[in-house]
């Protein structure tokens, strides 16, 4: 118990000192995610706004297994991309592993299929919706996706912040092909792993304190930017 | 607030600037652990401006990554794997670093009475009759090897309900050996610098057969040309130098020293 409140004091320090190591890898943290989560967006809303709108043989099959994937451990995430990127591996050769590249695809992997899956369920109803409107107008199903896409940009947003969530708390994939090397793919989760296996646990519940608060600030200032949750909005 | 937002952008690509010359080292827990990267890694910048960048993993899979060429060299303790590694090709050479001991940690309250013991065989044995909890790494790593090939010379298959192997780091296997309690081996450095002793204790060391050598090998160059064998020969230099033995050899926790140096 005596460790929460040590903890709880490390983190209001290092937040006060403006710990510059502490900088850095919450920087690092941010970057790889935000990146992720910008890369696996730009795949898995179209597959979710694609599910939603066409019909076609694999459909079932498709949906069902990208809400299998939603439960994808992270370490077999991990472990693939690094034997896919490791030197000795297919795309050895681009000198990616342990970079924060590799890091940034790994968490691209485990996000997707959670993002897809909750688009979809969100746009299928909106879909309901907007299916006898979009198909008297004689609409292109590329015209289609775009509508249910813009028009439901609110619940997709929280598809967003679940993958976003997901991604920034992730340490078993990001240790793997990142490496938790210092100054260069060190990020909030592996240093909060590291600090523990030193048998630090006042530090590691310091940073843990600081990702938690990070969550809640980049969730927030999604909010506000979106300006969601406001009067006269829904 | 697009302006604002690109600026963001910008300072968060642009904060981990990249450098020309680095390397990647795996290297074991307990040179991290022990904090004596933290001393050497500022000073081999400062000397020969390479930026060593390390992964902190067990022996086992410091090897596997440099037989796939992950890495550009090890610091690893584990004689008899490296130097199949060598023979296999793997790595050009094996140099001799430094030193310290595995020593024997246990509950304070020494249930199995080890303190009593006068060789490390006698100490298993007595953990043994006991069965009291003992925690093994389980990982491959240098101290799980060094852990069973003392087992092997004490004439000892231990299995059962009391032997638990972790498959963790140092670290994590002696949080573990605290909350339990009890016995675990670990190497002196990672025991010094462990920041959550309680109900611990160091009761056993001194036997010659606890001795832990420390070697650095670089990954050949003929397997995998992309390593940067002259960086590696650049930090092998470094390593084996009078500035890396100072370093070593005066590195000290509470008064007691970690490492000794004993290149040649």
């Amino acid at each position: 118990m005596s460790d929460l409140w040590e903890g709880i004091g490390q983190a209001l320090w290092l937040l006060v000192t403006l710990d510059a190591d502490l900088v850095e890898i919450t920087l690092r943290s941010l970057r790889v995610t935000l990146t992720a989560l910008v890369i696996a967006c730009a795949i898995a809303l179209p597959i979710g706004a694609f599910l939603a709108v066409r019909r076609f043989r694999a459909r079932r099959f498709t949906i069902a297994l990208l809400n299998a994937l939603m439960g994808l451990p992270p370490v077999v995430v991990g472990l693939i991309v690094y034997v896919l990127l490791s030197r000795s591996g297919p795309f050895g050769v681009m000198g990616l592993i342990f970079t924060p590249t590799a890091m940034i695809i790994a968490q691209v992997v485990i996000i997707v299929p959670l993002i897809s899956s909750i688009a979809h369920q969100a746009l299928r109803e909106l879909w309901s919706d907007y299916h006898d409107l979009l198909i008297s107008l004689n609409t292109t199903q590329r015209q289609r996706m775009a509508a249910l896409l813009w028009d439901g940009r609110r619940a997709l947003l929280t598809a967003a912040l679940a993958g976003f969530g997901r991604a920034i708390g992730e340490v078993g994939a990001i240790m793997i092909v990142g490496g938790n090397i210092d100054h260069h793919t060190r990020v909030l989760t592996t240093a909060i792993a590291l600090e523990t296996g030193k048998g630090d646990f006042a530090m590691a519940l310091g940073l843990g304190f600081v990702l938690i608060l990070l969550a809640i600030a980049v969730n927030l200032a999604i909010h506000i930017i979106g300006r969601t949750e406001q009067e006269g909005r829904w | 607030m697009k302006s604002l937002l690109t600026g963001l952008w910008v300072a968060l690509a642009t904060s981990s600037a990249a450098f020309a010359d680095d390397m990647k080292l795996a290297v074991t827990t307990s040179f991290q652990n022990s904090g004596l990267a933290d001393v050497l890694l500022p000073a081999i910048k400062e000397d020969t401006g390479i930026d060593v960048q390390l992964l902190v993993v067990g022996t086992g899979q410091a090897l596997r990554l440099s037989e796939a060429g992950d890495v550009d060299a090890i610091l690893v303790h584990s004689r008899t794997a490296e130097e199949a590694f060598v023979a296999a090709g793997y790595g050009t050479h094996r140099r001799e670093i430094m030193y310290n001991d595995f020593v024997f940690i246990g509950p304070d309250t020494d249930p199995a009475d080890i303190k009593a013991a006068d060789t490390a065989s006698v100490a298993l044995a007595k953990i043994a009759d006991a069965k009291s909890p003992f925690v093994s790494r389980g990982d491959d790593s240098g101290t799980h090897k060094a852990e069973l090939k003392l087992w092997a010379a004490a004439d000892l298959t231990p299995a059962g309900n009391w032997y638990r192997k972790v498959g963790a780091g140092m670290g994590a296997t002696l949080n573990i050996a605290s909350g339990m309690p009890a016995y675990v081996i670990s190497d002196r450095a990672s025991w010094l610098n462990f920041g959550n002793k309680d109900g611990l204790a160091l009761l056993f060391a001194g036997d010659p057969v606890l001795f832990n050598q420390y070697a650095f090998l670089p990954v050949n160059p003929a397997k995998h040309p992309h390593v940067k064998a002259d960086l590696a020969q650049t930090l092998e230099d470094w390593l084996t130098s009078g500035t890396a033995k100072a370093l070593i050899d005066g590195y000290e926790i509470n008064g007691e020293t970690l490492f000794t140096f004993n290149a040649e």
